[in-house]
């Protein structure tokens, strides 16, 4: 399936077709792989990597809490992010991973995160995870925490950080996702702070990248936004990437989950 | 400076219980961690990042354009003529590397144009951020007062426009002198894809 959507995205960029073609290709795409994403191949590939016994206490990630109780993975993506008495922070899913491999694997914070985004040859554990665990919220209406405290302040940070401009470029989210129907280069850009626009985004999350061939998460993007944004790195599962998300995700609250998706 | 410094203090606060932009750069600054090239002096805001965070983008007019007198002030011109070579001021609209903390320093940057204006009318994947810079220079010409005013606006539109998305190519030392005078090229010379 991965070399399939290799060969296809070789044919669209091999041949000078207009930009519009291209778009119409991958929508194309899109609707062929509908029925049987790429998508499926993380999720096997997370299942596995749930159940096999790994770190210093040689134990699989079965007894998870994902906030639904240990192990419960059904509807457990769809309430996140979400707070965590026993951490105290509010979470999201990756973060919540790496909350396990360290208190129930006995995982270093250090090694657990040695590699959090892979490569379309290499993925990530976490990547597989989340395919895994995501699928398992299918049909669910996303539905985050909002009422704790800290949940209230996790929500209030993420749209102060939406609006902050920071960095070389002077950019806050909104300087790309704050107008209606732009677009950078072929990319039309969702305006994040409303729901119309975040609900369908919140629904696929994580998703397939066609023109990489990786599966990406929310961390991921996160990341990659402040790195276009010219600004030093945030640390994964920090309580930057995770407010963000968090408001990402209540702003588009109410959707039923359908993902994971397939993206350009 | 002092004046825009007093109006800087009156822009007006958030609402309660929502984060202020101190509390937020305290996030940021626990937050993140430097790479590559991008330092962590990156996540202070200066004056017009603040004016405009605090403001959603509608600064107090006054204050606008005290804050853009500043930012006019520090455009460096170079001597001559500020028209350079539109072949390679498409190469550098093209472009949308540098500064990032995986981009080598040292290497060229470009100036990501087409990532938010159409100009040649050859590249049809364009953004639609900034307006359209199609046959820019075929109205204007290219004379000193306009070559001026493009260099000026590539090198920090926030001297023209406060709270502009544009970021300050030349102030920020992401284009040299010799790009952005390239880049003045592409908008202006009658021979380049932007004005056929």
């Amino acid at each position: 399936m991965r070399l399939a959507a290799l060969a296809l995205l070789t044919l669209t960029c091999a041949a000078p077709v207009a930009a519009q073609d291209t778009a119409r290709e991958i929508q194309r795409y899109r609707q062929m792989v509908a029925e049987g994403s790429p998508a499926e191949l993380f999720e096997v590939e997370g299942e596995a990597l749930w159940k096999k016994p790994q770190g210093p206490k040689n134990v699989s990630l079965e007894r998870c809490d994902l906030g639904e109780g240990p192990g419960v993975l059904k509807g457990a993506y769809a309430h996140l992010p979400r707070y965590f008495k026993d951490a105290d922070r509010v979470m999201d899913l990756e973060t919540r991973l790496l909350h396990c491999m360290m208190t129930l694997q006995g995982r270093s914070r250090e090694r657990a995160i040695a590699r959090v985004f892979g490569s379309a040859d290499r993925p990530s554990e976490f990547e597989s995870l989340s395919a895994y665990i995501a699928a398992q919220s299918r049909g669910v209406k996303m539905e985050p925490g909002i009422t704790h405290p800290k949940e209230k302040a996790s929500y209030e940070l993420g749209r102060a950080l939406y609006f902050h401009r920071v960095g070389s470029w002077d950019f806050s989210c909104a300087s790309c996702h704050g107008e209606e129907r732009k677009r950078i280069r072929m990319q039309e850009l969702p305006v994040l702070y409303k729901p119309e626009y975040a609900r369908p985004v919140v629904a696929s999350w994580p998703a397939y990248r066609v023109s990489t061939s990786q599966f990406i998460t929310l961390q991921w993007r996160m990341n990659d936004c402040y790195r276009q944004m010219r600004t030093p790195e945030p640390a994964f599962g920090s309580e930057t990437t995770i407010a963000l998300i968090h408001f990402l995700t209540v702003t588009g609250r109410g959707e039923t989950y359908r993902g994971p998706g397939n993206k350009r | 400076m002092n004046r825009a410094a007093l109006l800087l203090a009156l822009v007006t606060l958030p609402a309660l219980g929502d984060p202020t932009p101190q509390d937020v750069q305290k996030v940021l600054q626990r937050d993140f961690h430097a790479r590559g090239q991008a330092g962590m002096d990156r996540l202070v805001q200066d004056g017009v990042q603040r004016v405009c965070t605090e403001s959603r983008e509608r600064p107090p007019a006054e204050l606008a354009k005290a804050l853009e007198a500043d930012q006019m002030k520090a455009i460096v011109y170079p001597q001559g003529s500020l028209l350079g070579d539109w072949k390679r001021g498409e190469a550098i609209a093209q472009s949308g590397r540098g500064l990032t903390w995986n981009d080598k320093p040292g290497d060229a940057a470009g100036g990501s144009c087409y990532n938010c204006h159409e100009l040649s009318s050859q590249e049809l994947s364009h953004g639609t951020l900034g307006p359209s810079l199609r046959g820019f220079g075929r109205t204007r010409g290219a004379s000193a007062e306009v070559q001026q005013y493009v260099y000026g606006k590539i090198y920090n539109a926030k001297a023209y426009n406060l709270c502009s998305q544009m970021p300050r190519l030349g102030a920020s030392g992401t284009l040299t002198p010799e790009q952005i005078k390239d880049l003045v090229a592409l908008l202006l010379d009658p021979a380049s894809p932007v004005n056929r």
